[in-house]
């Protein structure tokens, strides 16, 4: 079973307790953006074979949205990190590119 | 048909006069049923996926358009992906007009498909209750039901009672999930997943296709915009047209060919019980609670579940989704509560924003994909394979793809089937 731990609350929390928010740091466009933008926004997404970064809610705990570095390979968990974030911290950057010498880099 | 019925003169037909002649020399001389050729230098198309999909893609190219020089490569072995892990159920009863062309046209394929294909696919139309147990499953349903008859796609709206007369077995006074009704349609059925894939795959191989195995993809070169092979494995092979339909990886083969394609991969999970006495001839969905249940003929009770809601690739699924599954069919259907459950398993389903699927050309010139059938592929394979192969044979698509273009995301013009049918996804 998937386990995550909340950065809020602190808890290692079971897959039943949360809810998935799929893909993190999405670019939102909305009125004024071309047609392309909004298509990229709505539907493409980057669905990798490997790091992934995600939005979860701690649903059925502190009931807060994080954001958690994850692999959908292997299903390992990297860290979670604060949903405040418009970008993965660097020093978890660092600790997935170690674990993961072929990864490209966020971006 | 020409080049099949060459190819048929070419392959030993399967007949009840080969059973007595090999019985009389002890089964000695029975045939591969495919070819393992090495691949050639180029052909005239490549389909990459071998899963019902792809072979069918191929089959109708040579069936119905006559191109025959043509190679279906896969990174492991024929129908060992979706094909061989889907609950097998067959129907139709879609919502809106796209789905219910292109699912009804491989319903009514599958009919004839063991004589077309000479091989026994045991299609098995013993009839599909989609159970209601929520009021706007039933609204749903009464409307799917006048959309059906207007697409002339035959289905029921059946009440409770003749729910019960159609399977004994079932609780309709649940208390959390009653069954206030359902829609029934008779056409629809099982058939023997992997005798789909083997079936095309020595139809294919009878008309001369090379299906290559064991022969992974691992770019795509392409020239001035168009593409002219793939990197594999097993060296660079040459082609002039080339067919995507690899359904889970269907976004990295998309992004070697340098364009993305908007879907998601999750896994999918069924399971099955000990074998028991025959008690129930008709498949049922449970959409409410996400589950499926039919009988197979070896008196398993095959069982569907839900999807993981988080990207994933390992074909294994999370374990509390296919107890919420049983969960709930286990109060609905009483006395499956004793059985052991032998095997589970996953599969990755490639999933759309409107969760329908993708048949279409692509930015690269000269290759298309089909891909985007997410938790629903196996029912459409003949249909499917119909289409991707006038798509690929014309360079447009015909009637039964022209909705499912990619740039339909673009234009808001989605098939949404996924809250408007009701379908378990």
């Amino acid at each position: 079973m998937l386990t995550l731990q909340c950065p809020y609350c602190g808890v290692q929390a079971d897959e039943t307790e949360l809810a998935p928010g799929h893909e993190a740091h999405l670019k939102r466009f909305s009125v004024g953006s071309s047609d392309e933008e909004f298509e990229g926004y709505m539907f493409a997404r980057k669905n990798p074979k490997g790091v992934h970064f995600e939005r979860w809610r701690h649903a059925y705990g502190c009931g807060k949205w994080f954001l958690a570095a994850r692999d959908t390979n292997t299903l390992e968990v990297f860290g979670t990190y604060s949903a405040q974030s418009t970008e993965p911290p660097a020093d978890l950057v660092a600790k997935i590119k170690q674990k993961r010498p072929d990864w490209e880099g966020y971006k | 048909m020409k080049p099949a019925i060459e190819g048929a003169l070419r392959m030993k037909r399967y007949s009840v006069f080969a059973i007595a002649r090999e019985a009389l020399r002890h089964h000695s001389g029975w045939e591969k049923a495919w070819a393992s050729p090495v691949p050639k230098a180029s052909y005239d198309a490549i389909i990459i996926g071998a899963g019902g999909h792809g072979l069918a893609t191929a089959y109708y190219l040579g069936k119905n358009h006559g191109i025959t020089n043509v190679a279906v490569i896969e990174k492991g072995w024929l129908g060992g992906g979706n094909t061989g892990r889907n609950t097998t159920i067959i129907r139709s009863n879609y919502l809106q007009d796209p789905s219910a062309a292109i699912y009804e046209k491989a319903r009514s394929l599958y009919e004839t498909m063991s004589q077309d294909l000479n091989y026994n696919v045991m299609f098995s139309p013993r009839g599909l209750v989609m159970l209601a147990q929520t009021h706007s499953e039933v609204r749903g349903y009464l409307r799917t039901a006048h959309a059906n008859a207007l697409q002339g796609v035959e289905t029921q709206y059946i009440g409770p009672e003749k729910v019960k007369e159609l399977m004994p077995i079932i609780n309709i006074n649940g208390p959390r999930y009653p069954v206030l009704g359902g829609l029934w349609q008779k056409r629809g059925g099982t058939a023997r997943h992997d005798a789909v894939a083997w079936g095309y795959a020595r139809a294919c191989s009878a008309m001369g296709m090379d299906i290559i195995q064991q022969c992974e993809v691992t770019g795509v070169r392409s020239d001035a915009g168009r593409v002219v092979g793939v990197e594999t494995t097993k060296g660079f092979i040459g082609t002039k047209k080339l067919g995507m339909v690899v359904a889970g990886h269907s976004g990295q083969l998309a992004q070697m060919a340098g364009f993305r394609l908007p879907i998601e991969a999750v896994a999918l999970q069924a399971l099955v019980s000990e074998p028991i006495k025959p008690c129930m001839d008709v498949v049922v969905m449970a959409n409410t609670v996400h589950g499926y249940l039919s009988q197979s003929d070896k008196g398993e009770m095959v069982i569907g579940g839900g999807t993981d809601g988080f990207n994933n690739y390992t074909q294994r699924g999370s374990f509390h989704h296919i107890e919420e599954t049983l969960r709930a069919l286990v109060e609905t259907f009483p006395m499956i509560s004793r059985l052991k459950m032998l095997r589970q398993w996953g599969g990755i389903v490639d999933m759309t924003g409107d969760r329908s699927p993708i048949i279409s050309k692509t930015p690269l010139g000269n290759c298309f994909v089909n891909c985007g059938w997410g938790t629903g592929g196996f029912k459409a394979i003949p249909g499917s394979g119909w289409a991707m192969a006038e798509l690929m044979a014309k360079g447009e698509p015909g009637p039964l793809a022209e909705a499912f273009t990619m740039d339909r995301f673009k234009e808001g013009r989605f098939i949404d089937e996924s809250v408007a049918a009701g379908v378990a996804h």
